[in-house]
C-alpha cells in the first residue's frame, strides 16, 4: 500500500506539472459558471429555485464532460509508460503491479474529484447568491457530485483497460475518443432510433430500460434526473419509472467502477512491458 | 549469484535465445557482447522476469526471476528509458528511492555521485542524452543491489563519463555485487570486466576471461613497418606482407613467431624507419567469435 501511495503522489505531481489538473479544473469551472449564469432567466417562473435548474444543466454537461476528462487523464497511463520504457523499469522494482495501477487511479480520481468539487462548488455558491436554494436542491447537488465522481471512476477504468490493450499511446488516444463517441453520444441515438422503430412494443417496455441502465452515463442521468413518475431525458428518451427495480441506476453506478477496474487490472497483468 | 541454465526464448516461432547457460558470481563483472539483435536485451529481460522463459531455468540468489525477493536484490538499467520530462531529476529519483525502500536523502547522494547534483532541480526535458543516462545509472544504484543488470549502460556517455561509469561498476563489484552489462562497444571493456560472454544470434559463442579468449582464438599479431623514403618496394620484396599506406608494410604472424620476424626486420636497418606492434584487440576477438564458424580464418 505504501507503494500505491508513492505512485499516487508521483502521478499527482505529474498531473500538476503537465497542467492536466489545471485544465480539468479550468474546464469544469468555466462550464459551471456559464451554465449557472445563463440558466433559464427568471428561474422563479418555473416554480423551482435557481440551484435546481443549475443541477439539471450540470447533469447534462457532466454526462459529456466527466467521461471525456476521465478518458483523457487515463488513456496514456499504461501505453505511455510502456512506450517510454518506464513500465519495464517499474516492474523490475520490488513493488506489486497492482500498486502501480492503484496509484494512478488514486491520483487521477483525486484530480477529477477536485475539479468537480471546484466547478460544482462555484455553481452552487453562484446560484445561492443569485437566487437562494432549498435544502432539496442542495441535496440534489451533493448527489450529483457523488454520482459524477463514480461516473469519472468508471471511465478512468475504461481508459486503463484501453491503455493496456494497445501498444502505442496514439492508438489508445484514438480508441478512448471512439469509446466516448459511441458510449456517450451514439448509444443514446441508437436507442432512440430503436424506440421509434419499435413503437411501444417489447423492446420499449422490457429491453430498453435495462439497456439504458447498463450504460454508466445513462445510469448517471437516471440517478440525477429521475422524477417521481417518469424521466424525461435530455436526449428525449423516456423511461417508465416502474420498468426497473428500485435503486437500479444507483446500483449500476456503484458497480461499474469495481467491475471495470477489475477488467483493467486483468488486461494490465497480461501485457509484457 | 546469478545462474542461467539452458535458457530458451522463442519469438515469432524463432529462437532468439538458444540454450544459454551463464553464471555471474558475487563480486564479478561480466560483459555481454553481441551485435544488434543478438539477444542481449532479451536475455536481461528473461533474468528480470519481464519476459516469460520458454525453457531452462534462471535463479537469482536462489529466487526465481520476477519474484519479489529477486527484484529486491536486482537493479536494472533498461536500454531505452525516457523519464518524465516535466519532472526534475531529483523528483524522479526520490520517487524511485521510495519504491526501493531507500530514503530520499539517498537519492540526493546518488545524484551527487553520478555528477548530476548541479542539475538535480532542473526539468529532465533540459537534460542531454548523457545526463539522462547518468540519471538511469543513479537509479540502478538505489537499494544496494546484489545483482546489477545494465543494458548498454555507456551508450551516450562521453569518454570521461564512461571512465567514471566503470569506476562505479568497480565499486559495485568490490562491494560484493554481481554485475552483468551488455554492450556492443568493445575496446572500453578491456581491463574493466572480469569475464566476457559473446552472444551471436541467441547462442553463447564465448564465455571466458579476455586472456583465455585471446589465446583460444589464436589471432595474429600485426607488425606495421614504416619504410625509409622510397624504400617501401624494397622492404616488401624482403619481407612480404602488404602495403597499408604510401610508406608502410603490414605483416601478420602468430604470437610465437613474433621474435623471429622482429630480428629479420632488425637486419634491414637501411630500409626500416619504425615499427608498431599491434596485438589482437577486443574488436578483433569480437569479430572472430561473433562471425559464423565456417567463415573464421
Ligand atoms: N518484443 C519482441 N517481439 C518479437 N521479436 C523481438 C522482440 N524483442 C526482440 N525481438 C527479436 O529478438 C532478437 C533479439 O533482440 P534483442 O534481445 O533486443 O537484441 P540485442 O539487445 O542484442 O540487440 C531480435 O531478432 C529481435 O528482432
Ligand atoms: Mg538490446
Amino acid at each position: 500500500m505504501t507503494a500505491a501511495f508513492a505512485f499516487a503522489r508521483y502521478d499527482l505531481l505529474l498531473a500538476h506539472r503537465n497542467l492536466w489538473a489545471a485544465i480539468s479544473i479550468g474546464l469544469m469551472t468555466l462550464f459551471a459558471i456559464v451554465l449557472t449564469i445563463s440558466g433559464s432567466a427568471p428561474a422563479g417562473a418555473l416554480g423551482v429555485d435557481r440551484l435546481t435548474v443549475t443541477v439539471t444543466s450540470l447533469t447534462t454537461l457532466s454526462i459529456y464532460l466527466v467521461p471525456l476528462i476521465a478518458l483523457l487523464l487515463s488513456f496514456d497511463a499504461i501505453a505511455g509508460e510502456r512506450d517510454r520504457g518506464m513500465l519495464a523499469l517499474i516492474l523490475s522494482y520490488p513493488v506489486s503491479s497492482a500498486s502501480f495501477l492503484i496509484g494512478k487511479f488514486l491520483a487521477h480520481l483525486i484530480t477529477l474529484a477536485v475539479a468537480l468539487a471546484i466547478g460544482f462548488g462555484i455553481a452552487g455558491i453562484l446560484s445561492v447568491a443569485l437566487d437562494g436554494a432549498s435544502p432539496a436542491s442542495w441535496k440534489a447537488l451533493f448527489v450529483l457530485y457523488g454520482s459524477a465522481v463514480l461516473l469519472g471512476a468508471t471511465f478512468l477504468g475504461f481508459g486503463y483497460a484501453i491503455s493496456s490493450l494497445v501498444r502505442h499511446p496514439g492508438a489508445a488516444a484514438g480508441l478512448v475518443i471512439g469509446l466516448w463517441l459511441i458510449g456517450i453520444v451514439l448509444y443514446d441515438l441508437a436507442l432512440l432510433g430503436a424506440l421509434v422503430a419499435d413503437d411501444g412494443g417489447f423492446f420499449t417496455s422490457k429491453l430498453f430500460p435495462w439497456l439504458l441502465v447498463i450504460n454508466p452515463a445513462d445510469a448517471f442521468r437516471l440517478v440525477n434526473l429521475g422524477g417521481s413518475t417518469s424521466t424525461l431525458l435530455a436526449s428525449g428518451l423516456l423511461v417508465p419509472q416502474d420498468a426497473l427495480p428500485a435503486l437500479m441506476p444507483q446500483m449500476a453506478l456503484l458497480l461499474w467502477p469495481p467491475v471495470i477496474g477489475y477488467i483493467a487490472w486483468r488486461l494490465f497483468r497480461r501485457i509484457e512491458p | 549469484m546469478l545462474q542461467i541454465d539452458g535458457v530458451i526464448k522463442y519469438r515469432d516461432g524463432r529462437q532468439t535465445v538458444t540454450n544459454v547457460s551463464l553464471t555471474v558470481e558475487a563480486g564479478e563483472r561480466v560483459a555481454l557482447l553481441g551485435h544488434n539483435g543478438a539477444g542481449k536485451t532479451t536475455l536481461l529481460r528473461l533474468i528480470l522476469g519481464l519476459t516469460k522463459i520458454d525453457g531452462g531455468q534462471i535463479s537469482i540468489f536462489g529466487h526465481p526471476p520476477g519474484s519479489i525477493e529477486a527484484r529486491r536484490l536486482t537493479a536494472y538499467l533498461p536500454e531505452n528509458v525516457d523519464f518524465h520530462q516535466s519532472l526534475s531529476g531529483k523528483e524522479v529519483l526520490r520517487h524511485l528511492a521510495r519504491l526501493k525502500g531507500d530514503r530520499a536523502t539517498r537519492a540526493d547522494d546518488l545524484l551527487e555521485r553520478v555528477g548530476l547534483a548541479a542539475d538535480a532541480e532542473r526539468r529532465i526535458s533540459t537534460y542531454s542524452k548523457g545526463m539522462r543516462q547518468r540519471l538511469g545509472l543513479a537509479q540502478a544504484l538505489l537499494g544496494d543491489p546484489r545483482l546489477s543488470l545494465l543494458d548498454e549502460p555507456t551508450s551516450g556517455l562521453d569518454p570521461i563519463a564512461r571512465w567514471e561509469f566503470y569506476e562505479l561498476v568497480g565499486e559495485l563489484a568490490a562491494g560484493g555485487g554481481a554485475v552483468l552489462l551488455s554492450s556492443h562497444a568493445l575496446t572500453e571493456m578491456e581491463a574493466r570486466t572480469d569475464r566476457i560472454a559473446i552472444l551471436r544470434a541467441g547462442k553463447l559463442v564465448a564465455n571466458d576471461t579476455l586472456e583465455s579468449l585471446r589465446r583460444s582464438a589464436g589471432l595474429p599479431v600485426r607488425l606495421r613497418v614504416a619504410a625509409r623514403p622510397d624504400r617501401a618496394e624494397d622492404l616488401m620484396a624482403n619481407l612480404g606482407g602488404c602495403r597499408i599506406n604510401g610508406r608502410s608494410v603490414e605483416l601478420a604472424c602468430q604470437a610465437d613467431e613474433k621474435m623471429a620476424l622482429l630480428s629479420s626486420i632488425n637486419a634491414l636497418p637501411h630500409l626500416v624507419e619504425d615499427i608498431d606492434i599491434v596485438p589482437p584487440g577486443l574488436d578483433d576477438l569480437y569479430r572472430y567469435f561473433s562471425a559464423p564458424e565456417e567463415t573464421r580464418s
